[in-house]
């Protein structure tokens, strides 16, 4: 193998290995991550990568396919089918009135129409890769905004091959046709230059598209199911990716582009049984692709460009992202969006895109745009993107808190913590919510505090008082009651969420007592040296239960099952605080472990032998005196 | 055809372990109008179901506890039932008449022999004492008391010897339910100590 490619492949693999954790520990999306650790690599750092950076950002930006073929599976198509509207209207006048501004923008600064209509369509595009990767890594995705965000995207991927189309139309008029021939494939569309009629391209794309919905739907399944009997479990794999590669290979054929198409086949897919498999096949590739992408676009970002203009490029990164903003603000209070949810649109998508830097290239060829002025968006395009992950954290910290939730449709003012409880619950999901409903059984109205939208809004028409907020900030403990309460409860299902709440609480309010549920082990561990006054794992109770049933399955007696599963726990949760303090040496907490595990199954089975060996009717003082071996039958 | 319908309270902490009353319940089991309610089997953590323990007694005219006596008394789960189920106005007080005329009967086991519950034996007092805070217990909850059916000595106990009295203890049941013992000849009379199981091997019954 070429020894450069795995030179590269380790530069760019060590990169992500090294940035991405300190971004994710700093408590930044992955995206800025990829994103400077891109820029640290590149050509005007460190060097590692030179100009390939942009080859290997087009080959990248199949990680943007992979990912909406992943968005599709999420998305039954009745899902889709709601979506419509806002797909078409929110989206069509984002990028008509976004086109429109930025075109009447360059006008003003004295370009001329064409170039100035090209420019506007192709910074109207937002960056899919970069929004929906944030949104479903901090978990918007499913909000409201996140909803509208993905709606305008989603017209935006089946505008670019329009646009694209377009550009040849908007080249000056002296123009070698076989330019435009040359360059077009290399943009990814087929479809320009075109000879074919009208309605024989019409005709291509529907019998594609209902192709795609007939396989998806009926072939497929069989096709899956063979390939899974044979138990080799790459080959599934490998299914998946040509399938995906497949259909975006039919979709440059048809003339549309692959991201729709895939997303397209997604959906199909959506209710099919392998959906998961797909999944979890599809999902390492894209990740790493998208990865790449990103780190990619770090590396193309054109320092030299930018320090030699730098007040020409700062305007077009200003101007670009408050017209984009206002426009996006605008259409989001037309379409029913409200507080947080309409800021998510608002700044999510104001950067300019990946497809920018396909098309601008492909403008460039077509001499539509000069290659001067090109160079200065370019550098813009990459430099909004970069500024979008910084954008989504003044989200998440500034915007987000301040608004409450907010991600319901209704007109919910944001959320002021009203009543204050003795006890403070925070995370009301599966685990949190029998805590809360056996307390109000006893009357007492703990203060419940969730950051998931879903639950609140799910609890909330339960009748149960849930306030969104993040209780990692000691402002919001306080505001929930905690210099008062006697007992918070912290009950997310997210370790480090736990922990950070722990820490706030006990720095902020070291006199409050702190009960913290705990996925396992190593968690509960760190939970006790963080100071939490009891830790509860949260597979013990129904693991105990299971195994009582497991054994009256199998005709033991209730009540002897009980008392196992009793002791066991008792037994277990003494070894605890033991186990504690041994946990970081790690042979010699086996070898307690294994000691401990055996002692108790040794004790049960000699309680056993011994209520065998002495009868239990056989209660009778006299014959204790003689047998104390034998132990009242209890 | 049922004349008397029997409800046996049977109470054991850990009858995997018993020869006495597996084998007695396996007698009492498939009876026409016998119903039997495992304690420790239903309420393992002692959560009794207080409406629907009434609702059973309502339906039966015969109450049985069956169970090995500890310490001079019911395993605690059975003690747990009577705390809970035998309520203020319901089992007794001026409105509590809900087991009024219905029989109650005790069927135990105890590890000594007979000749260890007298005056001169280990345990001072008769079985029949012991039994006293059970019949006051019916007794107050409008109850008539019936003889015990005792089974002395379980501790060594043959084979053949349990399976002899768990005969006598299905046929007596049976007859019970089937009216040829009727009510009247086990009811207990004051100063007649009598046993069923000595009265059923004597063919008394």
């Amino acid at each position: 193998m070429d020894d450069s490619f795995l030179y590269m492949a380790f530069v760019f693999l060590m990169a992500a290995v090294i940035s991405v954790p300190i971004a994710s520990r700093l408590g930044l999306s992955s995206v800025l991550g990829y994103l400077v650790a891109g820029v640290i690599i590149g050509p005007f750092v460190l060097g590692f990568i030179g100009e390939e950076g942009e080859d290997i950002m087009h080959a990248a930006e199949f990680g943007v396919v992979m990912m909406l073929f992943l968005i599709g599976l999420e998305l039954q198509p009745s899902v889709l089918w709601k979506m419509r509207t806002s797909v078409l209207g929110l989206g069509g006048l984002q990028v008509g009135l976004s086109a429109a501004v930025i075109c009447a923008a360059c006008m003003v600064f004295g370009m001329a129409f064409k170039p100035a209509l090209a420019i506007g369509l192709i910074l109207a595009l937002s960056s899919t890769a970069i929004v929906v990767q944030s949104l479903n890594e901090k978990g918007w995705f499913k909000t409201s905004g996140g909803q509208a965000g993905f709606s305008i995207l989603l017209f935006q991927d089946i505008a670019f091959i329009p646009i694209l189309a377009m550009l040849p139309l908007l080249a000056p008029e002296v123009l070698d046709p076989e330019l435009v021939m040359a360059a077009a494939p290399a943009a990814g569309g087929e479809a320009v230059g075109d000879p074919q009629p009208a309605w024989f391209v019409t005709l291509k794309v529907l019998v594609v598209l209902g192709g795609i919905v007939v396989v998806g739907r009926y072939v497929m399944r069989y096709v899956f199911r063979a390939i899974a009997s044979t138990g080799i479990s790459e080959v599934f794999t490998a299914a998946a990716l040509a399938l995906v590669i497949g259909v975006a290979l039919l979709m440059n054929f048809i003339g549309l582009s692959p991201a729709l198409g895939t997303f397209l086949a997604g959906v199909v897919l959506a209710d099919s049984e392998y959906r998961h498999e797909l999944e979890s096949d599809v999902e390492p590739f894209k990740g790493l692709l998208l990865g790449l992408f990103f780190i990619a676009v770090g590396a193309t970002v054109d320092f030299n460009l930018i320090f030699e203009n730098p007040l020409t490029i700062a305007l077009i990164v200003l101007g670009l992202m408050v017209g984009k903003a206002v426009v996006l603000n605008i259409l989001g209070r037309i379409f029913g969006l409200k507080g947080a949810q309409l800021w998510l649109v608002t700044l999510g998508l104001s950067q300019g895109g990946e497809f920018g830097f396909v098309l601008f290239s492909y403008a460039g060829q077509l001499e539509v745009v000069s290659r001067d002025t090109l160079g200065l968006f370019v550098a813009a395009i990459a430099v909004t993107m970069a500024l979008t992950p910084l954008l989504f954290v003044l989200y998440e910290k500034v915007i987000l808190p301040r608004s409450g939730s907010n991600q319901s449709e209704s007109d919910r003012e944001p959320d002021e913590v009203e009543e204050q409880g003795s006890v403070i619950i925070v995370g009301f999901g599966r685990f949190g919510h029998l805590i809360g409903r056996m307390l109000r059984s006893k009357g007492i109205r703990p203060t419940i505090m969730d950051n998931d939208a879903e639950h609140i809004e799910f609890w909330r028409n339960l009748g149960f008082k849930v306030y969104f907020g993040d209780a990692t900030r000691h402002e919001l403990l306080t505001k929930a009651g905690a210099a008062e309460a006697k007992l918070l409860v912290i009950t997310t299902n997210q370790h480090e969420t736990n922990m950070r709440i722990l820490e706030a609480a006990k720095k902020h309010f070291p006199k409050l007592k702190v009960f913290v549920s705990a996925a396992g082990r190593p968690e509960t561990y760190a939970l006790m040296e963080g100071g939490a006054d009891r830790v509860f794992r949260e597979y013990l109770g129904t693991s105990l239960l299971m195994g009582i049933e497991s054994l009256q399955a199998l005709g033991v007696r209730r009540f002897n099952a009980h008392r196992t599963a009793w002791r066991l726990m008792r037994y277990d949760e003494e070894h605890m605080q033991e186990g504690l303090q041994m946990w970081k040496d790690r042979p010699t907490y086996f070898k307690r472990a294994k000691e401990r595990i055996e002692q108790f199954e040794e004790g049960e089975l000699r309680q056993v032998a011994k209520e065998v060996a002495g009868d239990n009717e056989a209660w009778d003082p006299g014959k204790f005196v003689e047998r104390t071996d034998v132990e009242l039958d209890k | 055809m049922v004349e008397n319908k029997v409800l046996v309270q049977f109470a054991h902490p850990a009858l995997e372990h018993s020869k006495v009353h597996r084998r007695m319940i396996r007698a009492a089991s498939n009876i026409p109008g016998v119903t039997i309610n495992d304690l420790y089997e239903l309420y393992p953590e002692f959560l009794v179901d207080v409406e629907r323990e009434k609702s059973l007694l309502e339906e039966h005219n015969v109450l049985i506890f069956q169970c090995p006596v500890f310490w001079y008394s019911t395993p605690s789960l059975l003690k747990e039932w009577q705390d809970l189920v035998l309520e203020y106005g319901w089992a007794y007080g001026s409105t509590g008449l809900a087991l009024k005329d219905k029989a109650f009967l005790a069927a135990i086991s105890a590890g000594g022999g007979e000749e260890a519950y007298c005056p001169t034996g280990r345990n001072c007092y008769s079985m029949y004492e012991f039994l006293k805070p059970l019949e006051q217990t019916a007794r107050l909850c409008n109850m008539r008391n019936m003889d015990p059916f005792i089974y002395f000595g379980a501790v060594g106990a043959s084979d053949a010897e349990l399976e002899f009295m768990c005969h006598h203890y299905r046929d007596f049941l049976e007859r019970l339910t089937q009216g040829y013992i009727t009510l009247d000849a086990i009811e207990r009379q004051s100063g007649k100590d009598r046993n069923i199981l000595d009265m059923m091997k004597k063919g008394e019954l």
